[in-house]
């Protein structure tokens, strides 16, 4: 097992036309501590299999350097870093059985016989494979596929980290729970470094320890979940993370407090004087879990009319407006909510984030 | 109602039956009379086979034609899959490479074989020429192991393309990933064939494989314009011996080959197949 570090990464794809080229990746630092749980989350084509590729040593990064317990390995070709690999799609030797699956990273180092044997039964009986032992890997449906490519990554006692890209894509959903299992059990059992990459908020915090947040070849947050939660880092963030994502308004500041264009919200004083001292463009970012509603009418409330109610089974998605102002709110109780009805909303000011220019600005 | 889907298949069927299977009855009517220029045909029943099978001529052609085949397989399958392996697989030479691989298949056999006759004259050939320098004496007129070679050799060069193109296609469909897991486990190029490429290429070379069995079975162009099947019958093999016995209006006993010959084709291409469609596990068993 490694600590894993990026430094100073920059990745860029030269395009085929003489344009400028693109970026994949920019100017990125990050530590990966030894033995954690980690993902990387992003929307697709962010960069985020560009970087598993280069901690692999599948890609050689433009400049930067990666280190493995502080050593750099720019130049250690991909078998001799001994990373296990996961890919989106499973891939499985087709001639081969699932046991020799398991056994070829070992073949390939030079072990034989009764070592080999041993650790892939090892293996096995940790992944539940028992029972494929001699079934050719054709045969296998993806979901197990996949779980014995987890298999082949995990075999060799060497390896210094697991990285998984989105390697529930392709899994039934009723299989996806299994492998997630699985996945958790091979990080608790061999305390990997692991780094899980997916696009997928539920898989990443439900899995991860700690997640790092990739937008445009950029680090835009690297947190624990609940702090990705409570306190994301940007509006960007703050939609990403959450069913529904954040609510997001733009504020303008007046001589009597702060103001929400295109509405004739008041917003809680608590709020307005933490936006006092700001500058540049704020923005106001909640929770649609903690907006606070009430059916009936609050004096000191905004009155919103319910325009949508979409239902989640245990809660419900409203969508509210006031004049042009469109927000969302989750609410737990079914019985109060209406299209067409009023519905009284407050902001209250301890779950509200204030943006200055995009970042978050801490109360 | 029910009879509503032969209607559909009637245009095809129609086709078919003038393409394949009309000739095929008539040609096998033939194989049950003797028919000689002007005279009534009569019915002799299988005596053409039992003719034909006691020729020692046509056990000759046979066997020459099964040692030819399987020659022109174990060739150019390995060959064109090693090319294809070595073709560039992106940018402008990609192009280039696929047009220079082309240019052998678009030419027509007769010119095939007129061209490849001039190289091989044994007075004005490049390949004599050259082959004497390196102190060889070769004649394809008159040595029938340099006939037989030589038409093999223009097989190869007017059919490994076809392969290749083949198993360029295939590669090209291979996702990367299966070389990137590759790598990570640690493979060498041998095993990365071995368990990557060689496996998911396998349904394009079994179509390889068949087509040019085949293909090579009925070789009738090249040896006719190159050799004329000689120097004695070395280079006769089963197209040519069953057209100069139809040429020599032994219509019956032509007939009877030809059936046999296609027998041996159909029979020949279902070992392949099956030999090909199991994985080498299942064979073991």
């Amino acid at each position: 097992m490694a600590k894993i570090e990026l430094k100073s990464l920059e990745h860029r794809y030269a395009s085929s036309r003489k344009e400028k080229d693109s970026f994949a990746i920019e100017d990125l630092n990050i530590v990966w501590e030894d033995g954690t749980a980690n993902a990387l989350l992003g929307p697709s084509g962010c960069g985020k299999t560009t970087l598993l590729n280069i901690i692999s040593g599948l890609i050689k990064p433009t400049s930067g350097s990666v280190l493995f317990d502080g050593v750099e390995v720019n130049d250690r070709p991909t078998r001799e870093r001994h990373i296990a690999q996961v890919f989106q799609f499973p891939v499985a030797y087709d001639t081969m059985t699932v046991f020799d699956n398991l056994a070829f990273p070992l073949r390939n180092q030079g072990k034989e016989g009764n070592e080999v044997e041993a650790r892939v039964n090892e293996i096995m009986e940790l992944l539940d494979l028992g029972s494929l032992t001699a079934m050719k890997a054709s045969h296998l449906n993806p979901a197990e596929k996949q779980i014995v490519s987890l298999g082949r990554g995990i075999v060799r006692k060497d390896t210094v980290a697991l990285l998984l890209d989105e390697p529930l894509t392709v899994i039934d959903p009723i299989l996806k729970l299994d492998l997630r299992r699985k996945l958790k059990l091979v990080q608790q059992e061999l305390k990997l470094t692991i780094i899980y990459v997916t696009h997928d908020q539920h898989e990443a915090l439900t899995f991860a320890d700690h997640v790092t947040i990739v937008r445009d070849g950029f680090i835009v947050q690297s947190a624990t979940p609940e702090e990705l939660f409570l306190h994301p880092r940007t509006p960007f963030v703050g939609y990403f993370i959450g069913s529904p994502g954040m609510n997001t308004l733009r504020c303008e500041k007046t001589s009597d407090g702060l103001e929400i264009p295109g509405s004739s919200l008041s917003l809680p004083s608590a709020i307005a004087s933490r936006a006092d001292k700001l500058k540049g463009r704020i923005d106001l970012g909640i929770r649609p879990e903690f907006v606070e509603t009430s059916a009936e009418e609050r004096s000191d409330w905004n009155r919103f009319t319910i325009q949508m109610v979409d239902h989640a089974g245990a809660y419900q998605v409203l969508t509210l407006q006031s004049g042009s102002l469109q927000i969302k709110a989750r609410v737990e109780d079914h019985s109060i909510s209406k299209e067409g009805d009023p519905m009284w909303v407050n902001f209250p000011s301890e779950k509200t984030n204030l943006y200055a220019d995009g970042e978050r600005v801490a109360p | 109602m029910r009879q509503r889907p032969w209607l559909f298949l009637l245009p095809t069927l129609a086709l078919m039956s003038i393409s394949a299977f009309i000739p095929l009855m008539a040609v096998i009517n033939y194989s049950l009379h003797t028919i000689f220029a002007g005279s009534t045909p009569e019915f002799v029943g299988l005596q053409n086979y039992a003719d034909v099978m006691g020729d020692a001529q046509f056990r000759g052609a046979l066997l020459r034609q099964l040692t030819f085949s399987l020659l022109a397989l174990l060739i150019e399958i390995p060959l064109g899959v090693g090319i294809a392996l070595c073709m560039p697989r992106k940018g402008s030479a990609v192009g280039l490479s696929l047009v220079l691989l082309g240019i052998p298949l678009l030419i027509p056999y007769n010119v095939v074989g007129i061209v490849w006759r001039l190289f091989t004259q044994s007075d004005i050939g490049v390949i004599p020429r050259f082959l004497a320098v390196l102190g060889y004496d070769y004649n394809v007129s008159l040595d029938a192991t340099d006939a037989f070679m030589t038409i093999l050799l223009v097989d190869v060069w007017h059919w490994t393309p076809l392969v290749v193109l083949l198993a360029y296609a295939g590669l090209q469909a291979i996702p990367q990933t299966f070389y990137q897991a590759a790598e990570v486990d640690g493979a060498s190029a041998w095993k990365t064939f071995r368990y990557v490429t060689l496996p998911k290429l396998r349904s394009v070379l079994t179509l390889g494989l068949l087509i040019r069995f085949m293909d090579s079975f009925k070789v009738y162009s090249e040896p006719l314009l190159l050799t004329g099947g000689g120097p004695g019958n070395a280079t006769t093999f089963m197209s040519l011996f069953v057209a100069r016995k139809a040429e020599a209006y032994e219509l019956g006993y032509a007939g009877a080959s030809s059936i046999i010959y296609l027998y041996v084709v159909i029979v020949m291409s279902y070992i392949l197949f099956q030999f090909i469609n199991r994985s080498p596990e299942e064979r073991r068993a």
